[in-house]
């Protein structure tokens, strides 16, 4: 099987966000970036997994600048066998899609893998929008996937449940949790990510549908009322008249 | 115009639902234009939706929609947009919308907004939405940019408002291509208000020591009226079932209360719950984080502190 992981690059989970005095960007000083999560996870796992049991590659795709190779190098490490970057600054999540569907159209895969949202940007939707340009059968939220030859049988989280889907490769998927567990890359698949494929390619032409205006940060939140343990009754009180939540 | 889908489940309508077409019509109100809303597949009185501003309503039953599939939806809902000259589409942000805006975001060439939660700033032939970024811990404002504009709503994010009154239902003319995957299950836990639609929330961290203990947190979400939750190590250790793990990596949610107890309230803990209206934090460790994020903290030990809560909110309600 062909598997191609679409692979992006997110802040580490940790960062307390902070932002440039304009307001216009993350202030990136003493960022840690790591792999999306649930990219690294749950879609280069399974597809790792697939692979393992059927034959076939798993390639890496990135669209961003040289500086994530280092992200794209790890995912070599847990066994991707090669990578494509197309090479490009942020351009907004169509902009993305595009370049994705561009060279996915090139390399003809079975199964697309995309993670269910980058914790970043929280779009959700650059996954559905590669099937849309492709005209692929999409899944999204996918937290189990089964493949019988060019058959699949997944399994999408709804709201309180879940719903068993069929498919027929070429199609699109979404990673959620349950999809896999995480893999700790070792020291021989570092050595070997050296000197595995990156191939670096310039992006198609696609222009941006949206822009980001500015950030902000929550409002900070008023100090913590702390309640007597003894009076649950103040608590149910303030929650019923003040909070009017109950 | 506007158009909103306006999903059923079961045939049956949400606040969810209710929420977007609210949101349409402010949307539209601004735009000085109507909103009008489309329903697929099993619904029961869909007519109802023009109670909360929507003008007219559509309909669309076939087949082919009688189960979700990503690409017939966006072919019905952008058919539809096409139809009555619709160009800024509303959906909500369930697993539904997640599967289709970034499909019609493609099909119609537009610039998309997933999980907005504000009405959108209309001034000076700019458009532009508010939504949650990096897991909550910041808000970005997007202009959109494109002719066609595609958000989807977060839930909970503004109160349903009646404004009109039930419309007769129409039907469209839409073609539909074939489907590309097929439902072979659902399967919907019964009974329970699925943690994403949920507006109180009450969920246990591994303060709690260990499954069997779990009695108090049920205790108290029964008497509420309340889904239950949990923190990452507790669904890793299987003490709980891994759809209650809420956080970065887990569900993000958005409930009016979400009370935690022994739970530490790590950074990524907090970026999936920190949109919640009002915090209850209940721990035994004063200096525990969570109280920085927390509206209501009651220090002191969950195993008689929880009990205690239950005994208060039944007395409230008179049981
Ligand atoms: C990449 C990444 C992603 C992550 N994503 C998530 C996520 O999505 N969601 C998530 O929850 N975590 C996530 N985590 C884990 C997170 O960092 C914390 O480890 C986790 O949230 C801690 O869970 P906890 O608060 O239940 O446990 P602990 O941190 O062990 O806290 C237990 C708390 O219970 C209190 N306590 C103990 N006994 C009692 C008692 N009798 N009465 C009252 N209080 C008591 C203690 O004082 C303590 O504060 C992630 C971590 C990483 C690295
Ligand atoms: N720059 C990128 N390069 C490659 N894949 C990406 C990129 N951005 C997003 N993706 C993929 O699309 C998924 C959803 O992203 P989003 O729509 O931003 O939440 C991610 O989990 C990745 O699999």
């Amino acid at each position: 099987m062909k598997l191609l992981v679409c692979v992006s690059k997110t802040p580490e989970t940790t960062t307390k966000i902070q932002l440039t005095p304009d307001q216009a960007a993350l202030d990136e000083r003493g960022v840690n970036y790591i792999m999306n999560p649930y990219d690294e996870w749950y879609a280069l796992v399974r597809a790792m997994e697939l692979k393992e049991a059927v034959g076939g590659t798993v390639t890496l795709l990135n669209v961003g600048p040289a500086d994530n190779d280092a992200v794209i190098r790890k995912g070599l490490a847990i066994g991707a066998d090669d990578a494509i970057r197309v090479d490009a600054t942020e351009g907004g999540s169509l902009f993305i899609a595009r370049q994705i569907a561009a060279q996915a159209k090139e390399g003809a895969y079975d199964i697309i893998f995309f993670g269910k949202e980058t914790i970043d940007c929280n779009g959700s939707e650059v996954g559905a929008m590669v099937a849309e340009l492709l005209d692929l059968a999409y899944v999204g939220d996918a937290s189990k996937l089964e493949v019988n030859g060019t058959a699949a049988t997944v399994t999408r989280d709804i709201e309180g449940g879940v719903q068993v889907v069929e498919v027929n490769t070429p199609f699109a998927l979404s990673a959620a949790k349950g999809m896999a567990e995480q893999r700790i890359p070792n020291m021989r698949g570092i050595m070997m990510a050296k000197t595995k494929p990156l191939k670096v390619v310039p992006a198609v032409e696609a222009s941006p549908t949206t822009r980001v205006q500015h950030y902000d940060l929550p409002p900070a939140k008023s100090a913590v009322r702390l309640i007597d343990p003894e009076n649950m009754d103040e608590l149910v009180r303030l929650l019923h008249e003040e909070a009017k939540v109950i | 115009m506007v158009l909103v889908f306006a999903e059923a489940s079961n045939g049956k309508f949400k606040k969810a639902a209710f929420e977007a077409v609210t949101y349409g019509a402010k949307t539209a109100a601004a735009l000085g234009t109507e909103c009008h809303a489309l329903t697929l597949g099993e619904a029961d009185a869909a007519g109802e939706l023009g109670r909360y501003g929507a003008q007219k309503v559509y309909h669309l039953n076939a087949p082919e929609l009688a189960t979700f599939d990503s690409a017939v939806y966006t072919a019905a809902i952008a058919g539809a947009a096409q139809a009555i000259g619709a160009k800024v589409i509303v959906l909500m942000h369930n697993s539904t919308g997640k599967n289709l805006v970034g499909r019609l975001a493609a099909r119609l060439e537009a610039g998309s907004a997933p999980g907005v939660n504000a009405l959108p700033k209309v001034e000076g032939g700019k458009f532009t939405v508010r939504k949650a970024v990096f897991s909550g811990k910041a808000f970005a404002e997007v202009e959109i940019l494109t002719d066609y504009k595609i958000i989807s709503l977060a839930g909970n994010s503004i109160p349903v408002e009646e404004s009109g009154a039930a419309v007769a239902v129409e039907s469209l003319n839409v073609a539909l291509p074939a489907p590309k995957t097929k439902v072979l299950e659902t399967k919907r836990a019964e009974g329970i208000t699925p943690l994403p639609e949920a507006e109180l929330v009450v969920s246990g961290g591994r303060g709690l020591k260990g499954p069997e203990n779990w009695g108090v947190i049920t205790d108290l979400a029964d008497a509420l009226g309340a889904t239950t939750a949990c923190s990452r190590p507790v669904a890793d250790v299987h003490w709980r079932p891994h759809h209650e793990h809420v956080g970065q990596t887990g569900v993000a949610i958005r409930p009016n209360l979400y009370i935690a107890a022994g739970i530490s309230g790590a950074i990524q803990h907090l970026a999936g719950v920190n949109s919640s209206k009002t915090i209850v934090v209940i721990n035994k460790d004063p200096e525990a984080p969570f109280f920085k994020a927390a509206d209501y903290g009651v220090v002191g030990d969950l195993f008689e502190v929880l009990p205690r809560l239950t005994e208060a909110i039944k007395k409230h309600k008179g049981v």
